[in-house]
């Protein structure tokens, strides 16, 4: 992978605060999958699931749960 | 062709008209007439205007001194005296309004021989050198000797005269010569009613009485910003621009558009030849009515400087020398080189970057060639690092991510409140059209760290200054939506019939919480709770309450939150909708706005419409015939990251100078460093260009047709005034590109690009070159072929259907201040400069404003051993840099300040890649820095001037030859 993970992570973790304004965990996943899917390169998103495939119990619940639900991951082949 | 641009002579009705409601939907209303006969001849006119005026609409022009139609009429010169029926004596008509059935005489024996006299008593006191005087040719009191049949001067030339004044040239741009000051007045007038500033005053009485600058001052020394209002109201050569003395009277005008700010000023583009003589503010400009700032009016040397590149160059690395080529080898060049890193590395390994300076044609085909041509969707532009939270903010909440009113609109407002926008500096022909609203008595709120200029100034005075902590943004927005709710002020009735009441019900849950209390954020946000409570009460019982905003709410972490945050306070108290109020955002460089229309953001294509719409991307490939891949791309960020990872290898960057104006200097040369083609389209071999393979010289404003689309999403024309001195058009340089890449793209002209853009576009319909000759300018959406455009928005409903009340919660910047980097620095722009200074740096402007300084507070100074004048080192966890000090109490403690004109001055080698969360705009307004004093430039510094030093070797060959 050639993208730096951990700020990938940060600034997912970052958009997942920002929508955090409500304890509803899944509705807060819910809208930050939907903001990852439409404004990161799915080169983006596909680095984000590696780091959830590897070691997920660094990333907030709302953002595990997000990663879960991105477009175009793993498997889809979309690189 | 360009001969049909040619305009003649600017006319002068003597007296302003009347401004019906201009900001009303449809723009101007139809004022009720008046009949009246001058002359003999019977004319339907306005009601409320003057004889002066009407005579003139009906064709008789008034001989007049003192009045012109950019100011109020003052009656003083006594020199358009009429006759009027069943009136007794002489009344000055610029004075004098018109009634119905009034019957005027404009010219008589008597009203002559009164001219003649009063013609004489200013000659007697003027100079007569009009053959070799600068303004031979354009001077009112010359025309009107000329009018009224001056013939002698009983008086005399010897008696007590003012004609051994000496001149003041002090002044950068314009020439004082007080011995040909006629005493008018409409220069002091010009500063006070158009400018605002109050620079100039009479000073005595009658014979005695002069113009004087602040108290006696030379006009460089005084409160005087050089806007040029005085110079244009001058009816003679006293006040002239130092231009026009060196070059002589223009015998030819285009009217073109502002290439600087937002404002998007239009200009009478006056020429002798070739040569552009002067810029003089077009009185028929929508968004500036006859008025200018210094950069507009006078910076615009930079477009003959010396330093202009106009020959193409390449070379294989930056340590060679550049090679000058002719066009097609550099465009042959350029093309191989990106196709063969995509064949290497991959479709996707190359992008390219708009520019908020060029054209919206110039702008569309740049993310024309990316999507089509190159075939990804790695296209962004500069307005990344500035508003790109506007546009998703008003996008969420109001549906169009676009400020709401036309400029006019500012006049109609009870209460302004201005969030993290400096408009004196930075958008100054607007601040002068607020400043005009609050002379009338506007109410005025301050949410800024600093103490700007609007806190208090000549004749303004904010209620309140929210002197907020930089970061608090959010925070205090909050707190007065808090306040809001919590006192029963919002709009009920607005908000039921208006907005999406499942999300405010919501927002109004969130919002009420104690957390966003302004008793619970005061301590976060350094502003004390009344005051946040004040500020709500008064803006929230204005009547109409307008927020005008700027880059200090967009660059920060929470940039997009803020945006929403004060649309969400607008919605509540029902500011939105109608003239007066509404969410404004002063953009920064002429065609932000116009970039971000154009598609230039990787996950949207023109009109703001997301690629996977599929309808939107079918229509487009229609169109370009070319199948487009419905993902988003990289944005400009996320492009630095990928190459210093590897896998990103070509960049064509038009007219942006990331390797100075984006965040975090050192991993820009680093990502620029590993990229193996960058492409620099640009006037100079600017920051960039120093880590580019090939530069493709571009064309000023001046040499350009296309169209700018201003802060209030007016699209203007840009005219072409001069030939481009490279010998190419900038469109055509992409197009030519993308064809050499094997995607055919031709265009005979501009007009020819817009046209393809109003196809694809619904915001754009009908709107063409031939509409906006008739028209002057259109303020999009044109929803219809029959549409004028839309002065304001969201009207009957917001664009999104009903307005949706987002939660905006307080989520702290990790920028924060801690003990290894106690103070905050926030940065900004002064007026005489622009933005990386690319251009202002080379124009005469520069003697204002010499090398960037760092504003500290005396008590942090003090600590430090710090003093005024002296060098302080400035370190954040990005880098380290050296400025000089100013210490001022101008920036609290704890804060810091400076603007980032000038290169060397590396205030980006200490702002941080912290990004808005939505939408990656940079952090620039807050770093967590320490400050201590030093005696030599920084490390960084060392090696920037050693690296421009070598750069700059490597260009002089080439360009001697060239
Ligand atoms: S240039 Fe502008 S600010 Fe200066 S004196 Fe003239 S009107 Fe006033
Ligand atoms: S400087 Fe010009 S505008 Fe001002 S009072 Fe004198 S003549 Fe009139
Ligand atoms: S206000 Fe802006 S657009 Fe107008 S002249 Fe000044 S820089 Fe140009
Ligand atoms: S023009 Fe009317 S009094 Fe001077």
């Amino acid at each position: 992978m050639t993208v730096d993970a951990a700020k990938l992570v940060r600034m997912a973790e970052q958009i997942t605060a920002n929508m955090a304004y409500t304890d509803d965990v899944e509705l807060v996943a819910a809208r930050v999958a939907d903001h990852l899917n439409r404004f990161w390169d799915p080169r983006m998103r596909q680095a984000m699931a590696e780091v959830a495939n590897g070691d997920a119990d660094q990333l907030s619940p709302a953002l595990k749960a997000a990663v879960r639900q991105l477009h175009g991951v793993a498997g889809e082949g979309a690189l | 062709m360009n001969l049909y641009y040619r305009v003649g002579a600017e006319r002068d009705l003597g007296t302003p008209a009347v401004i019906a409601n201009s900001a009303a939907k449809g723009g101007a209303g139809a004022a009720p007439t008046v009949n009246v006969e001058i002359d003999g001849r019977s004319v339907a006119v306005p009601e409320g205007i003057s004889v002066m005026r009407a005579a003139a609409l009906a064709g008789a022009n008034i001989p007049k001194l003192c009045a012109t139609e950019d100011l109020a009429a003052f009656g003083s010169c006594r020199l358009c005296l009429v006759t009027i029926e069943g009136r007794k004596g002489y009344p000055a008509s610029c004075t004098t309004l018109v009634e119905e059935g009034m019957v005027v005489h404009t010219q008589t024996p008597r009203l002559a021989e009164l001219r003649r006299n009063v013609m004489e008593l200013y000659i007697s006191d003027h100079p007569l050198d009009c053959l070799t005087c600068a303004a031979n040719g354009d001077c009112e009191l010359q025309d009107m000797a000329g009018a009224v049949g001056l013939r002698t001067v009983r008086y005399g030339y010897d008696g007590a005269h003012h004609l051994d004044k000496p001149k003041d040239e002090s002044a950068l741009y314009f020439s004082f010569d007080p011995a040909k000051c006629i005493v008018c007045s409409r220069c002091v007038r010009a500063c006070e009613e158009q400018q605002g500033t109050y620079a100039l005053t009479i000073n005595g009485r009658g014979f005695d009485s002069e113009v004087v600058a602040s108290q006696n001052d030379a006009f460089i020394d005084s409160e005087c910003v050089s806007c040029g209002a005085c110079v244009k109201a001058c009816p003679t050569a006293t006040l002239i621009e130092k231009s026009v003395i060196e070059h002589g009277q223009p015998e030819s005008a285009v009217i073109t558009t502002c290439a600087y700010c937002g404002v998007g000023c239009s200009f009478r583009a006056e020429t002798q030849g070739g040569q552009l003589v002067r810029m003089v503010p077009n009185r028929d400009g929508h968004a500036n009515h006859g008025h200018a700032c210094v950069k507009g009016r006078f910076a615009f040397g930079y477009a003959t400087h010396q330093d202009r590149i106009t020959t193409p160059l390449v070379r294989d690395s930056i340590d060679d020398e550049w090679q000058a080529v002719g066009w097609d080898e550099a465009i042959r060049t350029a093309a191989e080189r990106l196709q063969a890193i995509q064949a290497r590395y991959g479709r996707k390994s190359i992008g390219g970057v708009t520019s908020s300076r060029c054209t919206n044609e110039e702008v569309y085909v740049v993310q024309k060639f990316v999507r089509a041509a190159a075939g990804n969707n790695n296209v962004d532009t500069c307005a990344r690092v500035c508003h790109s939270p506007t546009g998703y903010g008003l996008k969420t909440t109001l549906g169009e991510s676009a400020g709401t009113q036309n400029f006019d609109s500012v006049l109609e407002a009870d209460v302004i409140m201005v969030i993290g926008a400096n408009p004196t500096e930075a958008h100054p022909v607007f601040a002068s059209a607020m400043k005009r609203r609050l002379h009338q008595g506007a109410g005025l709120i301050v949410v800024d760290p600093r103490a700007i200029d609007l806190v208090q100034s000549p004749h303004v005075r904010a209620d309140y200054h929210l002197q907020l902590k930089p970061g608090a943004n959010v925070a205090v927005i909050n707190a007065l939506a808090h306040a809001v709710i919590d006192e029963g002020l919002e709009d009920e009735a607005y908000i039921r019939a208006r907005c999406d009441l499942e999300a405010y019900r919501i927002w109004r849950a969130f919002i009420s919480e104690a957390r966003n209390s302004p008793e619970a954020t005061e301590a976060l946000s350094g502003v004390p709770a009344a005051q946040v409570r004040a500020a709500a009460r008064l803006y929230a019982g204005a009547g109409n309450g307008a927020i005008y905003y700027g880059l200090g709410v967009t660059e920060h972490s929470q940039g997009s939150t803020m945006v929403m945050g004060i649309a969400n306070l607008a919605m509540a108290t029902g500011n939105l909708g109608r003239p007066g109020v509404g969410v404004n955002p002063l953009r920064g460089q002429n065609n932000v706005q116009g970039a971000c229309d154009m598609g230039s953001f990787p996950h949207e294509l023109t009109g703001y419409r997301h690629l996977s719409d599929e309808a939107t991307r079918r229509l487009f490939e229609a169109e370009w015939q070319v199948a487009l891949d419905p993902e988003p791309g990289y944005r400009i960020p996320n492009m630095f990251d990928a190459a210093i990872g590897g896998e990103f290898k070509g960049l064509y960057v038009q007219g942006e100078d990331f390797a100075q104006s984006d965040p975090d200097t050192q991993h820009v040369y680093a990502a620029l460093s590993a990229m193996e083609c960058v492409i620099v389209q640009d006037l100079f071999l600017n920051e960039t260009a120093k880590f580019a393979h090939v530069f493709l010289p571009g064309c000023s404003f001046l040499e350009k047709d296309g169209t700018f689309t201003n802060a209030e999403r007016r699209i203007s024309p840009v005219r072409k005034v001069i030939a481009p001195l490279s010998g190419m058009d900038e469109w055509d340089i992409t197009c030519r590109l993308a064809t050499a890449m094997g995607y055919e793209m031709r265009y005979s002209h501009p007009s020819e690009i817009m046209d393809e853009i109003a196809r694809l576009t619904p915001t754009f319909r009908g709107v063409s070159y031939a509409k906006l000759a008739e028209l002057g300018s259109i303020q999009w959406p044109c929803r219809d072929e029959a549409s004028a455009g839309t002065p304001l928005m969201h009207v009957d409903e917001f664009v999104r259907g009903k307005g949706y009340f987002a939660p905006t919660p307080y989520v702290p910047t990790d920028e924060r201040a801690n003990a290894r980097y106690p103070l905050l620095l926030t940065t900004g722009r002064v007026l005489s400069q622009y933005n990386v200074g690319a251009q202002t740096r080379r124009t005469g402007a520069v003697a204002y404003h010499r090398e960037d300084i760092l504003e500290i507070h005396p008590t942090d100074a003090q600590v430090r051993g710090i003093v005024d004048g002296s060098w302080v080192g400035l370190k954040s966890r990005a880098g380290e840099t050296v400025l000089r000090a100013k210490v001022t109490e101008r920036v609290q403690p704890g804060v810091l300040y400076t603007t980032f004109h000038h290169p060397e001055s590396g205030a980006n080698v200490i702002t941080t890649d912290n990004s808005d969360w939505a939408t990656n705009c940079p952090e620039y307004k807050v770093t967590a820095v320490q400050a201590y004093p030093v005696s030599r430039p920084s490390e960084w510094q060392e090696m920037f001037h050693r690296f421009t030093a070598a750069q700059q070797q490597l260009s002089e060959q080439a360009l001697s030859e060239a």
